[in-house]
């Protein structure tokens, strides 16, 4: 390998599941240290393309390298250097989680002088220690149960961790235990999480991979995806005044910025009122001052609404509806563009 | 080979912590002494050319019908619905290692449980023994050859269990399966053997190599005829490898 090596280098990657498309010519890049989030609607191929990344099924065409190491010629290699937490998380029901820990190191390949400080240590991350470490997996509750898949998945320090699903079902408490715990391995192991609980993406994860039916429709950081896929910024205004007057005052400021809602309630003194303007940057200062400086409005409030990711998520998904991509092997021209590089996956 | 060790100290563990490991060892042992009792009470009552210990193998068959699909029917398919194959499968873990551990661990148990029988002639000796009962009830050859043959058919029974086990995510399915499939290995081929009219006569010599019940007779007598060992082993190994295929195809 030359050059910049990713950590997780997927081409073209494309599966189907009999005549139904899962994926179609996937391509992203995760570098290393790096925390990914990867999200989409249920069904648009995030788990498919997680267990593809695991070795777990192979795809019809394209290639998918972690480390570097093409996944569909070295499965045994590629699994020695990932950390994997399943959808739903799957453990036995029967074990403790000590136990448990141990036996999924061993089978690792943790050596067995490691092995001992290896598991102590990640219970103690993943605060295990106190309560959980001598309870029967099945007694546990869910947040805790969560916690012993992701000590499992950390557990052999592996250089790429594939979180499907993570923090599905926790309280908020929980939420923010884990979001530290991810937040900690920034920098060390190379993380890509999927998740539907957007707030909680934006907040550790350093980038974002939207996919919808199959393809990748966004990729970037929460700031440049908001460029991308936000086209205008929303202030909202909480006045007494006529809106009559005001609506020249504004184009003054701004001649894009328009009133984009009716008041929400003519009959209070002070009402709300929504305006649009097609330019990111902030206006907020000068829309207070020229208020300020014609006495007939008196202002209360006003708040520039950013677009939180749940918008780009929105954003990005209903474009790729609306581009309507076909689902059906039919409809693809199958023949297109199979890019088979070296390592190429079946 | 560490792998190997470590899924099979972990498969004889789930083995002998769950219950109903031994509800099937209780059931195994009464049925077999049950079974034990009736011959030596038929022996009482009428004389007998053969050993009470040959009656009681030839009924090999009533156990393995219920014992291998309970001991097996778990061992995939519930690995399967519950996910954890999926995360077995992303540790440095080969389908093989998966299936012959599992298929080892059930399959010492299984011998487990007929090494247990030795203690029915071995009881019945220590309360009325005499040395004319030893010599009948403790027949070396017979015993040897029997447990022999139980030891080694043992194999294909447990790998068949084995492979219904990894066909199904349910193990009702994989249960029935496994049933189906020993009836028509050991009372099926008999069966068919015994109605042979016309054109199943060329059959004769294939079905006469796959007789069970030839096999044991052959190993009561004392005699361990190899081409009886490679049929077990080489069936084994070949139910075995379809298994690991299914599952490393199946994830």
């Amino acid at each position: 390998m030359l050059g910049q090596e990713h950590s997780i280098e997927v081409n073209n990657l494309t599966k189907y599941y009999g005549p139904v498309m899962a994926i179609h010519e996937v391509s992203f890049n995760v570098e290393k240290g790096e925390i990914v989030g990867f999200l989409g609607p249920n069904g648009a191929g995030k788990s498919t393309t997680m267990r593809i990344l695991c070795g777990l099924i192979t795809a019809k065409s394209g290639s998918a390298k972690i480390c570097g190491i093409p996944i569909a010629s070295n499965p045994d290699e590629i699994k020695r250097r990932i950390g994997y937490m399943a959808e739903n998380n799957p453990l036995p029901e029967d074990m403790r989680v000590v136990e448990y820990l141990y036996y999924r190191g061993r089978l690792k390949e943790i050596p067995r002088k490691r092995l001992k400080d290896r598991v102590e240590e990640t219970l103690e991350l993943c605060d295990l220690n106190r309560t959980a470490r001598r309870k029967v997996i099945a007694n546990l509750s869910k947040g805790y149960r969560q916690r012993v898949g992701i000590a499992d998945a950390i557990l052999s320090e592996p250089e790429v961790i594939i979180m499907d699903e993570p923090t599905i079902g926790l309280d908020p408490h929980q939420v923010l235990m884990i979001r530290d715990l991810i937040k900690n391995l920034r920098g060390k192991m190379t993380v890509i999480i999927s998740s539907h609980i957007l707030s909680e993406v934006e907040l550790c994860c350093d980038r974002v991979i939207i996919i919808n039916q199959g393809h990748i429709v966004a990729c970037g950081t929460s700031e440049s995806l908001r460029n991308e896929f936000i086209n205008n910024t929303t202030y909202t205004l909480n006045l007494k005044g006529k809106t009559e007057a005001l609506d020249s005052l504004l184009r003054e400021i701004d001649p894009d910025l328009v009133i984009s809602s009716s008041p929400s309630d003519i009959n209070e003194d002070y009402y709300d009122l929504e305006l649009t303007t097609p330019h990111t940057h902030n206006l907020s200062e000068k829309i207070l001052t020229r208020l300020y400086e014609h006495p007939q409005f008196r202002v209360r409030e006003l708040r520039r609404k950013v677009p939180n990711l749940e918008n780009i998520f929105l954003a990005a998904t209903r474009r790729s509806w609306d581009e309507d991509i076909p689902l059906s092997i039919n409809k693809v021209d199958s023949g297109k563009k199979n890019n088979q590089e070296t390592g190429v996956v079946e | 080979m560490n792998h190997f060790t470590c899924l099979l100290k972990h498969e004889l563990r789930a083995l002998f912590i769950a219950p109903s490991t031994y509800v099937t060892g209780v059931i195994f042992l009464l049925l077999m002494g049950f079974i034990y009792i009736l011959i030596l009470a038929d022996f009482t009552l009428q004389p007998h050319d053969n050993l009470p210990t040959e009656y009681f193998f030839q009924l090999y068959w009533i156990p393995v019908f219920f014992i291998v699909p309970l001991l097996t029917m778990k061992s995939i398919a519930e690995e399967r619905r519950m996910g954890t194959l999926e995360t077995l499968m992303t540790t440095p873990v080969t389908a093989t290692e998966i299936i012959f551990s599992k298929f080892l661990a059930a399959y010492l148990f299984y011998c487990l449980l007929w090494m247990l029988t030795l203690g029915f002639p071995l009881l019945v000796n220590l309360t009325v023994g005499s040395s004319a009962m030893t010599v009948r009830l403790l027949d070396p050859a017979t015993l040897l050859g029997g447990y022999i043959f139980v030891a080694i058919s043992g194999l294909l029974f447990i790998s068949v269990g084995i492979f219904s086990s990894s066909l199904t995510r349910s193990q009702l399915v994989a249960g029935m399966l496994c049933f189906s499939i020993l009836f028509i290995i050991i009372l099926g081929v008999p069966a068919v053997k015994t109605q042979s009219i016309g054109w199943f006569e060329w059959l004769e010599g294939a079905l006469e190599y796959f007789n069970n019940f030839k096999h044991l007779e052959d190993f009561s007598r004392g005699v361990i005829d190899t081409r009886h060992i490679v049929f077990y082993f080489s069936y084994t190994t070949l139910v075995l490898g379809i298994s690991v295929l299914i599952t490393e195809s199946k994830v």
